[in-house]
């Protein structure tokens, strides 16, 4: 590499790491409690736990259900029905103002899905995973907060990027993974930056670009709807409202007859924004790691049943859907996302590190300071460089 | 590729591969196939904590 060239590829990894810093710093810190965002509200009771009843009892009817989240709160209408993929005995009835209300100023009851039961009431918007959930995703600021922090995700790929470019006139008269400890202190960060950052390149990559891509749901949802899903119900723009609405559970029944390999894992009132006025929305999954994840919609007519012959989700909805375990990294059981959290603390020091560095390249002349320790010559032009 | 750069990609190629063939193995099945996505991940994380903190340089 040319010192012209390393120059440039310095000057685009200080600047872009530099933007990126305190909003990744912040990501990467709150994201390893979020990690255990299960467990954790598992512990600290947010969670509604399924009543205590014999194994093997049969569910009931999903209106009986719906029922009972009504008569929990009969000032709201009911927006959806959904399950827990890890608790499947607990249903969550999502009460709001009005059908088209933001669903985040809604209320969830769970109801025990063998007894219709109302179970204590989950706080799923309240507590502290909630609030470090709300600061990751978009920092209180709604649209404008996730769309920012997805450009803060592309800055930080650009910046990774250029540090693995940068690693290599680095490491030239060097083995991998050395760590010099008995030198200054400036050389120790760099030697644990550069193999931080090496060693975790690939997991952060992907981390950072699924996260970037999860930036982007509330658009693509809303490109859903007005295309695949504005199609789908066409035929039905222009009927009167429904003045009654059918049975939930036979439209689950009719979705489920289409395709009897898969469970449902939401199912939308008609009138919300997942649906039209006239259908239930119902989503479902299959049983491996990627059709669990991946949703199947099938629309169902709220008054007669008939099921609108089901399409899969456009691409950018499929990318969307598998990238996120692929971010959560809760794929993969508990000891996946040990792994995840140590991968997560080794960025958050390459992050550190690498803020130190520059801040020691500032206080300190560099070149005299890279010429008193004898640093490899990459690592002097690049001193010369940051000046 | 220069030969004398060769010896600077080896290891982080050979990591860089498995952490990629780890995250998708995960997404394959459950069960032993988590397993081994979760050991060849953490193997990684291992070795790079290994050579940071444990091997004198």
């Amino acid at each position: 590499m040319t010192s012209k060239s390393l120059k440039v590829w310095s000057a685009v990894h200080t600047w872009t790491s530099l933007i990126s810093m305190v909003f990744m710093l912040m990501l990467c810190v709150t994201g390893l409690p979020l990690i255990f965002h299960h467990e954790l509200n598992h512990v600290l009771g947010y969670e509604s736990e399924p009543a205590d009843v014999p194994a093997g009892t049969p569910f009931v009817s999903l209106d009986k259900i719906v029922e009972a989240g009504k008569a929990q709160r009969p000032q709201d209408v009911v927006q959806l029905v959904f399950f827990d993929r890890d608790e499947p005995n607990v249903a969550f009835v999502w009460m709001n103002t009005a059908i088209d209300a933001p669903g985040e100023n809604g209320k969830a009851v769970a109801v025990d899905r063998r007894t219709a039961q109302v179970l204590k009431e989950p706080k799923l918007t309240e507590g502290p995973v909630a609030f470090l959930l709300k600061l990751h995703t978009d920092m209180f600021l709604g649209l404008g907060g996730k769309l920012f922090l997805g450009l803060m995700a592309v800055v930080f790929l650009v910046a990774m990027i250029s540090g693995v470019v940068l690693y290599a006139p680095f490491m030239r008269k060097l083995e991998f993974g050395t760590v010099r400890r008995n030198r200054s202190r400036r050389l120790f960060w760099l030697d644990i930056h550069n193999l931080g950052g090496v060693v975790t390149f690939v997991w952060l990559t992907v981390v950072g670009a699924t996260g970037m891509i999860n930036t982007w749901a509330d658009l693509m949802l809303k490109l859903w709807q007005f295309g695949q899903l504005a199609e789908m119900t066409a035929p039905y723009r222009d009927k009167p409202p429904l003045t009654a609405i059918g049975s939930l559970q036979k439209a689950v029944d009719v979705a489920l007859a289409a395709a009897p390999e898969m469970k449902p894992i939401s199912i939308a009132f008609p009138g919300t924004i997942f649906t039209s006025k006239s259908h239930f929305g119902v989503f479902l999954i299959g049983s491996t790691p990627i059709s669990s994840r991946v949703l199947q919609p099938a629309l169902v007519d709220a008054e007669t049943a008939e099921l609108t012959p089901m399409r899969p989700m456009p691409w950018y909805v499929q990318t969307l859907f598998l990238s996120q375990p692929l971010h959560f990294g809760d794929y993969g059981g508990l000891p996946l996302k040990i792994v995840w959290a140590v991968l997560d603390v080794a960025a958050i020091l390459v992050l550190g590190s690498g803020l130190y560095l520059w801040i020691a390249r500032r206080r300190k002349g560099a070149t005299r300071l890279a010429e008193a320790e004898g640093e490899p010559s990459a690592a002097r032009m690049l001193g010369a460089a940051g000046e | 590729m220069k030969p004398q750069t060769n010896h600077i990609w080896r290891i982080p190629i050979v990591l860089g591969v498995i952490t990629a063939v780890c995250l998708v193995v995960a997404l394959v099945d459950d069960g032993y196939w988590d397993l081994i996505a979760s050991l060849g991940l953490g193997a990684v994380a291992v070795f790079g904590c290994y050579k940071g903190y444990v091997e004198k340089g």
